[in-house]
């Protein structure tokens, strides 16, 4: 087996590896050239040196959108991780309907993210409309609120079944010798149950950190970064910067921002796998 | 051996899918039909069409007019028409491929700064001697980098039937004073009459053009008429006052409270009109179909009255009436494309055939000398007014130095509406924006 292995390599991995170098590797150099340069189209672009990124790190709505998207990210990773932690741990004690408690909580997550901006977005400003309050669309602090509530909404469930999984794993045993030693429950929650959920909580917190920091469709469709891209998020102004202005130098400027975007976003996971990998314990 | 070569046949298939997919992608094109393949009876076709549309309302009629163009010269004309308010979009992925579009359009001098050095001169061409002015021709120097395919008008489309209830007809109404007035007058007998002078403002993406643009050409067009301009890099703001009256008069004589406008769209707005529950709703000559037909209003219940701001010669102000739409053609497409393409375009505006169909079918008033009367009654309007002697106000928003600006101050109308902003937003978004948008445009 061994040999045919070593003999055939390229068959297997060869396949894989032009689709990955066609559709991302190559793409990527490519865009990463197009943030030094004027475009329209790609094949009519002028080299333009580092104007780009200079407009990018300077232009105040952008930086603007970078606290915002850092705000929310911590308060959506928070508000999300902690409430699914609550319910896995409740749903996995013998409860009757476990199941079906399960299964609507994951629910949310199956709608598309522009379906559920545009249905949060008529109720939300239902209910401030109610309320006597200014729509999201007027008032930056309700968007933001808005779009923490949408984002929870649907995330919840989703790291829910991660956390569920991970609770299950924990050896009975373990929880029944610590009860046998006399732990109460709070000292089973954080001596036993934490650490050997870590594994679960650094994946959960990477996919919650850094679904909110690319957060796109959800944040186009509940508020469209209004009023004045007071709520608008990174990936949005980008797509704006891109897509929303005419002329040859704001493609660059979009671009620009992209690559920036882009080594946030994996600075800020690498740095966060490698924080909750240390505390990982072996079971 | 024989799993081997199993093995080889599925990576071999594996890999052919993988490069087939990527060939593929990049040959489509989205959503298109009414291309057929020429007739073997007919001539052989050198060339094509690829026509990239702008307005959704008449996507039906543009393939039905390139299915007969198709059947008549065995030339295929393709028509694909990109979504609602992604046409620049649309545009820049098409054109970047193998199979461009030969024949889009532009909206006037500042979209055409984005795409000049795609437009192919037309200044010999057929169809540009066609063209009833040369005022229709979007010149970029000497060059004629576009020509304008479609006149159009706005105003305020008023329900005559439900003005005569309120005690009112459209001859009272010859003056912002007037206007006012009556507006007033039936939101103080409101729940008597049972409906509101103005369908909502709706201030949702879908319909704000309606102010941020439509209504902003105004105080514009005064502006320019007071200094014989055509366009400027820095606006002054002279007739903001009336740009503020006017917007004031909408929301506050309005279906609905001025707060929740932000979240009213375009058909929100359009649907409270043809429910009856106002008498005035600002928009175009576009409207038409949506507005006339079974079910829904006759030619008798319609009428169109200037939009008065109490600024200029009041008793002579006409409709909007202007053109935003440029046809342009591509000039790195094929050269047998190029002149297909030339030649579709005049076949459209001189032929029995092409001429009935943008007349009847989509409702256009072309610019063009072979032009049949379009039954549309807004345009008959227009004719009617400027008969009369009165001036057409002319469209002087395809100046404003970009998409963010119109936004921007559309932010601002939004933000003074619900009562979170204070009119100097807009003042200084109107103003200010204007300079900085310019400056970047030209950086």
């Amino acid at each position: 087996m061994e040999k045919a292995i070593k003999r055939y390599w390229p068959v297997f991995v060869l396949p894989t590896l032009a689709a990955f170098i066609i559709g991302f590797v190559w793409p990527f150099l490519q865009g990463l050239y197009l943030s030094f340069c004027r475009f329209i189209t790609i094949d009519k672009a002028t080299f333009n040196g580092l104007t780009n990124y200079i407009y990018a790190l300077t232009e105040a709505d952008f930086l603007h959108s970078f606290w915002f998207t850092a705000l929310f990210t911590v308060v959506s990773t928070l508000a999300i991780n902690i409430a699914a932690l609550a319910i896995a741990l409740a749903l996995t004690r013998e409860i009757k309907g476990t199941n079906l408690f399960r299964s609507v909580y994951f629910m949310p997550n199956l709608i598309g993210g522009i379906v559920l901006g545009y249905i949060w977005n008529i109720l939300l400003n239902c209910v401030l409309t109610l309320l006597g309050k200014p729509l999201m669309s007027l008032h930056a602090p309700y968007g933001f609120i808005g779009l923490v509530i949408l984002m929870c909404w649907q995330q919840i469930g989703y790291m829910m079944i991660i956390y569920i999984a991970g609770l299950q794993s924990i050896p009975g045993d373990y929880l029944e010798a610590a009860r046998i030693d006399g732990a109460t429950e709070r000292q089973i929650l954080w001596k036993i149950k934490l650490p050997n959920l870590m594994p679960s909580i650094t994946i959960c917190l990477f996919l919650s950190l850094t679904n909110g920091f690319k957060l796109f469709d959800q944040n186009l469709a509940l508020t469209g970064g209004d009023p004045a891209h007071k709520t608008e998020m990174l990936a949005l102004n980008i797509y704006q910067t891109f897509y929303g202005r005419s002329g040859p130098q704001w493609k660059g400027y979009g671009q620009a921002k992209a690559v920036i975007f882009c080594i946030l976003v994996i600075a800020i996971s690498l740095f966060q796998l490698r924080a909750t990998r240390s505390k990982e314990v072996q079971q | 051996m024989s799993k081997k070569i199993f093995a080889l046949a599925l990576a071999a298939a594996m890999s052919l899918s993988l490069l087939a997919g990527c060939g593929g992608g990049n040959t489509n094109t989205p959503a298109t039909s009414g291309s057929a393949a020429g007739d073997g009876s007919k001539p052989a076709a050198t060339g094509s069409v690829y026509y990239l549309n702008f307005k959704p309302e008449q996507d039906e009629a543009w393939q039905n007019l390139a299915k007969a163009y198709t059947e008549e010269t065995g030339v295929p004309v393709t028509v694909v028409t990109a979504a609602s308010g992604t046409y620049e979009q649309t545009l820049m992925s098409e054109i970047a491929k193998s199979t461009p579009p030969t024949l889009f359009q532009v909206n006037g001098p500042v979209g055409l700064a984005n795409w000049k050095d795609y437009c192919y001169d037309l200044s010999g061409s057929a169809v540009y001697g066609e063209l009833t002015s040369d005022g229709y021709a979007l010149k970029d120097g000497d060059a004629v980098a576009g020509i304008a395919y479609v006149i159009e008008s706005y105003g305020i489309i008023t329900n005559k039937t439900l003005l005569a209830k309120a005690g009112y007809s459209i001859e009272d109404i010859q003056s912002f004073a007037d206007l006012k007035k009556v507006a007033e007058d039936i939101t103080a007998r409101k729940d008597e009459l049972g409906f509101a002078a103005f369908s909502s403002a709706g201030m949702d993406g879908s319909s704000d053009w309606r102010f941020k643009t439509h209504l902003a050409n105004l105080p514009l067009y005064f502006e320019y008429q007071d200094k014989g301009i055509g366009t400027t890099d820095a606006i002054e703001g002279t007739y903001l006052d009336n740009y503020k009256a006017i917007f004031d008069l909408y929301i506050n004589n309005s279906t609905c409270e001025p707060a929740v406008l932000s979240s009213k769209t375009g058909d929100d707005s359009r649907n409270e009109f043809l429910a009856g529950e106002a008498v005035f709703f600002q928009n175009g000559s576009w409207e038409y179909g949506n507005l006339v037909g079974e079910g829904k209003f006759t030619d008798d219940d319609l009428a169109m009255i200037p939009i008065y701001i109490g600024a200029g010669d009041e008793a002579n102000q006409g409709l909007c009436t202007g053109t935003e739409n440029y046809w342009c053609v591509n000039n790195s497409a094929k050269e047998e494309d190029i002149q297909a393409t030339l030649d579709f375009m005049y076949w459209c505006v001189t032929s029995e055939k092409g001429t009935k169909a943008m007349a009847e079918d989509m409702g256009f008033v072309i610019p063009f000398k072979g032009a049949q009367e379009s039954p549309n009654l807004f345009v008959k309007q227009d004719a009617a007014y400027t008969a009369e002697g009165k001036m057409p106000v002319s469209w002087n928003f395809p100046t404003m130095p970009s998409e963010n600006w119109k936004n921007e101050v559309g932010n601002a109308l939004t933000a003074y509406a619900a009562g979170t902003g204070s009119w100097d937003d807009v003042v200084s978004k109107f103003v200010d924006g204007w300079a900085s948008e310019y400056a970047a445009l030209n950086g």
